[in-house]
């Protein structure tokens, strides 16, 4: 027990070391999460529009 | 390149490459914490307060490594007027970002302790915030035009004029007389970090640039079906046009 109390408080730093962490998880997470979001928003619209207007698959370049 | 410059080449290449991506990132990420909470020791000067180090410096890593990932990207959509590197740029903005917003939340959680102050006007500091406004600016730009390729064309301009802070940041630390410490890491003579902070450190770097490329990746998907169901809408509107003339 002694051996976890002493990790969870880093030398007295805690109150630093910890909100770094938990700022750059959440950020990140939260960042992964938003990007997934929009890939599936847009995703849906382009089914809807194109069974909608079937035939026209909305080349762009290439 | 693998026709990685048409959107269904880009397609194909990032479904494969994605996985791959995302294993690395979470076995080089977990790798990395082990290393830095719990074999690392702790610093003789800095205590414990250096494990910030394993994510602030991977942090300022992806700050810079996205700002010149959307340089590079701007100036091959300038240059060659290719419409995915301008997605590319895009896509970029938000993350490295989102990143050089860590990298200064976590100095200044860093500076408290070890400096006495949460934020200093120093040369570090302040050309690392000039580049998180680069970022915010550049996405400001992007979104000011009703037009997407002006809007990429203008916002390409500042990418590419405000890349000469990237250096200024790297150089900082030797250019002036700074609080940041100077740089252990990226030096001629090789890094001056010992191997037991040095290994965390790589392992981070390497799987926080693992999570760029591959949000990078789902960001750019995003984009160019953003550009897909642009090309749909407007032919429906040509149609209607069309047959509203005829009729």
């Amino acid at each position: 027990m002694d051996a976890v109390t002493t990790f969870f408080e880093m030398g007295g730093y805690a109150r630093f070391v910890w909100p770094a962490y938990g700022l750059v998880s959440v950020v990140a997470l939260g960042l992964l999460v938003m990007s997934l979001r929009g890939l599936r928003c847009r995703q849906k619209e382009l089914a809807a529009l194109q069974e909608r207007l079937p035939g026209r698959r909305g080349r762009v370049w290439e | 390149m693998l026709g990685l410059s048409t959107p269904s080449g880009f397609i194909k290449v990032s479904k494969l490459v994605s996985p791959w991506l995302w294993t690395a990132c979470v076995l080089l990420i977990g790798a990395g914490l082990y290393f830095a909470l719990f074999v690392s020791p702790a610093d003789y000067q800095q205590g414990q307060t250096v494990r910030i180090m394993y994510i602030h410096v991977p942090s300022a890593w992806l700050g810079m490594f996205g700002y010149s990932v959307m340089a590079l990207a701007s100036a091959a959509g300038l240059v060659w007027k290719n419409p995915l590197a301008d997605l590319v740029a895009k896509a970029s903005a938000p993350i490295g970002a989102s990143f050089t917003f860590l990298c200064l939340a976590t100095g200044s959680l860093w500076g408290k302790p070890m400096w006495g102050t949460w934020w200093a006007w120093d040369a570090r500091l302040t050309s690392m915030l000039i580049l998180l406004f680069l970022y915010f600016g550049y996405i400001a730009l992007q979104n000011a035009f009703d037009d997407p390729g002006r809007g990429a064309r203008a916002a390409a301009i500042l990418a590419l004029a405000g890349f000469v802070n990237v250096p200024v940041i790297k150089f900082s630390v030797d250019w002036w007389k700074t609080l940041h410490q100077p740089a252990s890491l990226m030096k001629m003579s090789g890094p001056a970090l010992h191997p037991s902070m040095l290994t965390p450190l790589l392992l981070m770097v390497s799987g926080f640039t693992c999570f760029f490329v591959a949000v990078l990746i789902v960001r750019v998907r995003t984009e160019i079906l953003a550009a897909k169901i642009r090309a749909l809408r407007l032919s429906e509107i040509h149609a209607a046009q069309g047959s509203g003339v005829a009729g």
